[in-house]
């Protein structure tokens, strides 16, 4: 079906090569789906029934089982940003341009339910939906810059070029994203001094860390099966854009 | 060095030939402010808190205006190519265009800063500090708008989405320079904020003209 033109390619060259890509991760996305599934049914019975309740917040410390993974993906699909972004602008290499644009609306989405659950637990534990703490504005400067991102890929028609100037953006944010950590703590510190609860002041008991690796887990392999996803139907909806130009310029598609 | 200072003159009287944007840039400027007192009431106690926050607000808002001219007429007639094709590298000549943006854009709202002063019932030390402030760190925010202006130039609807994609970046500049102003901590950490506005400055004004001019290249090839 691929037609190789360059017979010299070493074989991890040919494992990111478009149509190879889409080849050999098609077989990949139903048992990486199964997993992600075992892991969330697994991960979400622990956290139900086989978890403790807090003493102080009852029930609603189950939120964090949600809450606390898709924050860390919040940060984990933007450093996976960054890094196609660096093999956008070095090897200018179409699937880093491929992974880079897939990741963006899913960083978006994990950053913007991690703001969503944070507020759910804000409001029985903190008295109200939102607290102008530092992590939390950090995160939704954070949710701010991914969908500038998302905007940005948009706007151009030409994908190649929105690809370099996109993973000029991204990398500009990632410098960026610390500094904006830091004047943020600072600025929340010089405002309110700590009165909020923190999550890592009480150490936390295994019954409690069991589900929430599970749960880790389960939302990382989550990501992995969608970003998967997302790549093979950028490559086909390329595909399909060439075969249409060709189709429109009159040629044998 | 002189194809540097020849671009720099060439920028500087082109702003000034067309005086009247940057007089419309600082008139933007005095509205805004001058609109607050209307929406949030006009108790003398409150604006004069609030003052420095609404002056740094409305530099912010009058700067990212002022973008459009950037990179726009040169993109639009074609100086632009010319210039990437120049002995004198890109980066050189963004950052003509940045010092120029920020000497017509930035250094008259600083100017005009004491008209606002006297509406938001600002003290003359606060007033003095936001001044100080604004003056070094308005070059952060030079820097980061011919970022978003060059990513943006491209792009349909660029003007548009410029804003958004600096807005945030622009989030420690605005911590930072309320901080200097404000001494809700103390004047050590109002010292401390000043350093660090001048330390966001500084990076930027060094690292932007090499972003931007990168951005410029590719997007135009």
């Amino acid at each position: 079906m691929t037609i190789d033109t360059t017979p010299k390619m070493r074989w991890w060259e040919r494992l990111a090569h478009p149509g190879q890509f889409v080849a050999w991760t098609t077989p990949l996305v139903w048992p990486l789906a199964g997993l992600t599934a075992v892991l969330f049914l697994l991960g979400l019975w622990f956290a139900f029934f086989n978890s403790p309740a807090d003493y102080q917040m009852g029930d609603t410390v189950r939120i964090m089982y949600v809450h606390v993974p898709t924050a860390w993906l919040s940060q984990f699909v933007y450093a996976t940003m960054a890094v196609s972004a660096l093999g956008t602008l070095v090897w200018r290499h179409p699937m880093a341009d491929v992974s880079m644009k897939a990741a963006a609306p899913l960083g978006a989405a994990f950053t913007a339910m991690a703001l969503y659950t944070g507020s759910l637990w804000g409001r029985p534990t903190w008295g109200t939906f939102w607290e102008w703490d530092g992590r939390m504005t950090s995160t939704l400067v954070l949710l701010f810059i991914y969908l500038g991102i998302v905007a940005l890929w948009r706007a151009f028609d030409d994908q190649l070029r929105a690809a370099r100037i996109v993973a000029i953006f991204t990398l500009v944010g990632a410098v960026n994203i610390p500094i904006i950590k830091f004047s943020v703590d600072w600025w929340s510190t010089l405002h309110q001094p700590a009165s909020v609860f923190r999550a890592d002041g009480p150490t936390m008991p295994g019954s409690i860390l069991v589900p929430l690796f599970i749960m880790f887990f389960a939302f990382t392999f989550l990501f992995l099966t969608l970003q998967l996803v997302a790549m093979q139907t950028e490559v086909r909806r390329r595909r399909v854009a060439t075969l249409e130009r060709k189709a429109a310029r009159g040629e044998a598609a | 060095m002189s194809g540097f200072s020849a671009l720099l003159r060439r920028e500087l009287r082109l702003a000034l030939a067309h005086g009247g944007e940057m007089l419309t840039l600082v008139l933007f400027f005095v509205i805004v402010g001058a609109i607050t007192p209307f929406a949030v009431g006009p108790d003398q106690a409150l604006l004069a808190r609030i003052a420095p926050g609404i002056v740094w607000i409305a530099a912010f808002l009058a700067m990212l205006l002022g973008l459009g001219r950037l990179f726009g007429p040169d993109h639009e007639d074609g100086t632009l190519t010319l210039l990437r094709l120049a002995e004198l590298p890109l980066a050189a000549a963004v950052a003509a265009k940045v010092i120029v943006h920020w000497l017509t854009a930035a250094l008259p709202l600083v100017l005009a800063t004491p008209i606002l002063a006297l509406l938001l019932a600002m003290d003359g030390e606060t007033l003095g500090r936001t001044m100080v402030s604004l003056l070094v760190g308005t070059p952060a925010l030079a820097g980061f708008g011919a970022v978003g202006a060059a990513v943006t130039l491209a792009a349909r609807r660029g003007g548009l989405l410029a804003p958004i994609l600096i807005a945030p970046l622009s989030v420690p500049v605005l911590i930072f320079g309320v901080g200097a102003v404000s001494p809700s901590g103390g004047p050590d950490q109002a010292w401390t904020a000043l350093l660090l506005l001048a330390a966001l400055s500084l990076m930027a004004a060094a690292l932007s003209p090499l972003v931007a001019a990168l951005a410029l290249a590719w997007g135009e090839e």
